[in-house]
C-alpha cells in the first residue's frame, strides 16, 4: 500500500530537486570575470548574430583579455521594444525598424541623439525586400506589377504585425508613386496586390514556411536574406528575382543607456556595436545576405547583391512614424485596402 | 458541466447492446480512424521527424547543442516547482473549501477555475503589466536588483498560476467525499493539527493529489503561451522546452525541433501510463472496497472538476470506500 511517508519524501524531493537545480542556474558554469551582454534584436538574424558573438568574443578576449558571453533575444521587432521597456535588460537593441529604437528613446531608456553615436546612422548593414519564386519562374514573375496580376498567387506576412509586411507593402507602393503613378493608382494596385494574398502570416518566417515547406503561393515577398537563406536551406528548388525598385532596409543598432547604466556594462557593450563596422564584421554581414555599407566589402560582394533602385522610407511618408499612421495604423490606408471577406469571395 | 453528471460511476450500463453488429462494426471502425487520424499519426510523426536526419542527428540535437540542454533543465527546473507551489496551495485550498462555511466561498471556487479561464497569453501579460519595468511593482522591484519578468522567476509564476487549479480542483471531490469526521475523531482523541493532517487528511487523499500532481506537470512541462510572453526568448537562459522546439522550427532546423519535441511527447506517454495505472490502481481498491461505502457522496457546493472527471470521480468513490 501506498505510504502517506512516501508521498511526503517524494514531494521533498520534488523541492529539493528544483531548488537544486536553481541554484546551479544561478551558478552556471561561466568563468571567474565573465561580462554577460544580452542582444535584443528581430527574427531572421539569429544566424548573423550567433556567427558574430562568436567571432567577436574571441576578438575581444585576444584584445581586452575580458571574458564575454553574449546572449540572444528574437522575436517580432514591435514586441522586442516593447519588451525591453517592459524590463528586458538588453544592453544593444538591434531592431528592424527605426521607430521601434526610437520608442526606447521616447521611454528614456536610449539618449536623445542615439542615431549620431555610430558611423552612418547607426546604421551598419541595410537590406531590402525581394521575390522568391519556384525554380524556372514557371509565372514568369519580373516586378511588381506582376503581383497584382490576376491568378498570381503571393504570399507575404501582415504588415499589421510584422516589419518584413510592412516593407513589402511600402515596396509595392513605392513602385507605383515613385514611377509617378497618383496615390489612387497607387491605393487601386497595391488593393489587387493583397487580393492575391493566399496566406497573410504573422511573420516573416511563418511565411517563409507556408510558400517553402507547405508549398503555398506563386511568389514569396520577403527580405534578401530570407530569401537567400531559404535558396540554402532548399537548393534547387526555388530562384530569387530582383523587382526594377524596392524598398530599403535600415536597421539600426543601439546600446540601450538605462541597462548599461545599471549593470555598468557600457564600454563592452560600445564595442560589440563598433565591431559591426569593422572589415571583418562587416564580412560576417554579408556572409549572412544583409548588404554591408563599407563599400570595399560591397564591391566584394557585388554578384551576391545586385544593383536595383532603392528607396528608404522618406520617399514615400514623412518619416517612419508618419508611414506607421497614413498606412497600418488602425483604420489606415491598409485597413481600407484589404478585406478578408472580400478576398476570399473574389477567390 | 453538471457535477452529477460528472459524477456517475462508469460502467454501469443498460444491459445488452441492442444495434446489429453491422451498426457497431461502423461505430467502432469510424472511432478508431478519427483516432488515429487525430492522435496516432501525429504522435508517430513527431518520433519520424525526429529521426529523419538519423539517430546521430537526433541525439547530437539533444545532447550537444548547449541551448537545448539548457531548455531541458530549465523545465526540469520550472515544473517541478511549479508542481510543488500548487501541491501546497492545492491542498490549502481544497481543505478550506471542504471544511469550512464561510462568505465568499463559493466566489473563491469560482477564482479557483479563472486560469482554466484566461487565455494563458493574456496570464503572461498580465505578469508583465505587474512586474515588468513600468508595471505596478516594477519600477520598486528594479530598485532593489529583483528580476521577476524575462527571467526563470517569472517563468515558475506564469507556469503556476496556469496550472493553479489542477491540484485543487482533484482535491475538492475527494475531500468533500470523505467528510471531516476522522478529521475531527483526531483532533478528539489528542492529535495535534500536523499529525491529524499526516496520518489521516494525507493517506485519504493520496491518490487523487497523486493525479493533480501528474496532470499539473503534464500541463507545467507543456506550457507555452504564458511562458512564451514571460521569457523574453533569451537563447539559452529563458527557453523552455516548448519554446525551444519553435525556435528550432524557425531556425529551419526541423529534424531538431522535432527530436525536442519528441522528448516532450515521451514525457507526455510516460504521464499517459503513469495516469492509467493510477486509474487502475484506484478502481481495484474500489471493488475490493465494501460497496455499501462506495455510494455518492453528498455534495453541496459545485465541484466542476475541469478535465478529468472519470479519474476524480473514481478517486473519489475510492477514497470514500478505501478508509
Amino acid at each position: 500500500m501506498f505510504r502517506s511517508r512516501a508521498l511526503i519524501a517524494f514531494l521533498l524531493g520534488l523541492l529539493s530537486s528544483g531548488v537544486l537545480l536553481s541554484g546551479c542556474t544561478a551558478n552556471g558554469s561561466l568563468e571567474e570575470g565573465t561580462i554577460e551582454l544580452l542582444n535584443v534584436s528581430y527574427d531572421p538574424t539569429r544566424e548573423l548574430w550567433k556567427d558574430i558573438n562568436a567571432v567577436f568574443t574571441q576578438r575581444y578576449r585576444e584584445e581586452t583579455g575580458v571574458p564575454l558571453k553574449i546572449t540572444q533575444s528574437h522575436a517580432a521587432s514591435g514586441s522586442q521594444a516593447r519588451a525591453i521597456v517592459d524590463g528586458l535588460a538588453a544592453d544593444v537593441a538591434t531592431l528592424s525598424l527605426w521607430p521601434d529604437t526610437d520608442a526606447l528613446r521616447k521611454n528614456g531608456l536610449v539618449q536623445e541623439g542615439w542615431e549620431e553615436r555610430l558611423p552612418n546612422r547607426s546604421l551598419p548593414y541595410t537590406s531590402t525586400v525581394v521575390f522568391l519564386v519556384r525554380k524556372g519562374n514557371p509565372k514568369g514573375i519580373q516586378d511588381w506589377a506582376d503581383l497584382a496580376k490576376e491568378g498570381t498567387v503571393v504570399v507575404t506576412p501582415s504588415p499589421k504585425t510584422s516589419g518584413n509586411g510592412r516593407m513589402t507593402f511600402l515596396a509595392a507602393w513605392g513602385s507605383v508613386v515613385l514611377n509617378g503613378g497618383s496615390e489612387t493608382e497607387a491605393q487601386e494596385f497595391v488593393r489587387r496586390v493583397y487580393k492575391n494574398v493566399a496566406v497573410l502570416d504573422t511573420g516573416a518566417r511563418g511565411s517563409t514556411a507556408t510558400f517553402a515547406i507547405k508549398g503555398i503561393g506563386d511568389v514569396l515577398s520577403t527580405m534578401e536574406s530570407e530569401a537567400y537563406l531559404t535558396l540554402q536551406e532548399t537548393p534547387g528548388q526555388f530562384e530569387i528575382v530582383y523587382p526594377s525598385l524596392s524598398f530599403l532596409h535600415e536597421p539600426p543598432v543601439a546600446v540601450v543607456d538605462s541597462v548599461v547604466e545599471r549593470k555598468g556594462t557600457r564600454a563592452h557593450a560600445e564595442k560589440y556595436l563598433q565591431f559591426l563596422y569593422t572589415r571583418e564584421g562587416q564580412e560576417i554581414i554579408a556572409k549572412h545576405f544583409f548588404r554591408p555599407i563599407d563599400p570595399e566589402v560591397a564591391a566584394a560582394h557585388r554578384e551576391q547583391f545586385p544593383e536595383l533602385r532603392l528607396f528608404p522610407v522618406t520617399e514615400v511618408a514623412a518619416d517612419w512614424n508618419d508611414a506607421q499612421q497614413k498606412f497600418f495604423a488602425d483604420g489606415g490606408i491598409f485597413d481600407q485596402l484589404y478585406q478578408p471577406e472580400a478576398r476570399t469571395a473574389a477567390r | 458541466m453538471k457535477p452529477d453528471a460528472a459524477r456517475r460511476r462508469p460502467g454501469v450500463g443498460s444491459g445488452r447492446p441492442t444495434e446489429p453488429a453491422w451498426g457497431r462494426r461502423l461505430l467502432i471502425s469510424l472511432a478508431l480512424s478519427v483516432l488515429i487520424v487525430l492522435v496516432v499519426i501525429p504522435v508517430a510523426s513527431v518520433f519520424g521527424y525526429a529521426f529523419s536526419k538519423g539517430w546521430d542527428h537526433y541525439w547530437n540535437t539533444l545532447l550537444r547543442d548547449p541551448d537545448t540542454r539548457h531548455a531541458m533543465w530549465l523545465t526540469l527546473v520550472v515544473a517541478p516547482t511549479s508542481v510543488l507551489l500548487n501541491v501546497v496551495f492545492g491542498i490549502a485550498a481544497a481543505w478550506a473549501l471542504t471544511r469550512f462555511e464561510f462568505r465568499g466561498r463559493t466566489l473563491l471556487t469560482t477564482f479557483l477555475d479563472l486560469p482554466f479561464a484566461v487565455s494563458p497569453v493574456v496570464a503572461g501579460l498580465m505578469f508583465v503589466l505587474l512586474f515588468g519595468a513600468t508595471g505596478v511593482f516594477g519600477p520598486q522591484l528594479q530598485s532593489w536588483g529583483v528580476t521577476i519578468i524575462f527571467s526563470t522567476p517569472g517563468l515558475i509564476l506564469a507556469t503556476t498560476f496556469v496550472t493553479l487549479p489542477f491540484v485543487a480542483r482533484e482535491l475538492i471531490p475527494v475531500m468533500q467525499a470523505i467528510g471531516p469526521e476522522e478529521e475531527l475523531a483526531a483532533i478528539t482523541l489528542g492529535a495535534n493539527g500536523w499529525q491529524m493532517f499526516r496520518r489521516i487528511t494525507l493517506p485519504n487523499i493520496k491518490w487523487g493529489l497523486l493525479y493533480g500532481v501528474i496532470l499539473c506537470n503534464a500541463r507545467a512541462m507543456g506550457e507555452y503561451g504564458a511562458v512564451y510572453v514571460v521569457s523574453g526568448h533569451i537563447s539559452g537562459q529563458t527557453d523552455t522546452l516548448p519554446l525551444r522546439v519553435e525556435k528550432l522550427l524557425q531556425e529551419f532546423d526541423t529534424a531538431g525541433s522535432f527530436a525536442v519535441a519528441s522528448v516532450l511527447t515521451f514525457l507526455a506517454l510516460v504521464t499517459l501510463i503513469v495516469k492509467s495505472f493510477l486509474e487502475a490502481r484506484t478502481a481495484r481498491d474500489l471493488e475490493e472496497a465494501p460497496a455499501d461505502d462506495a455510494g455518492l457522496p453528498p455534495d453541496d457546493i459545485e465541484a466542476p472538476a475541469a478535465s478529468s472527471e472519470p479519474a476524480s470521480t473514481s478517486a473519489a468513490a475510492i477514497t470514500a470506500a478505501g478508509i
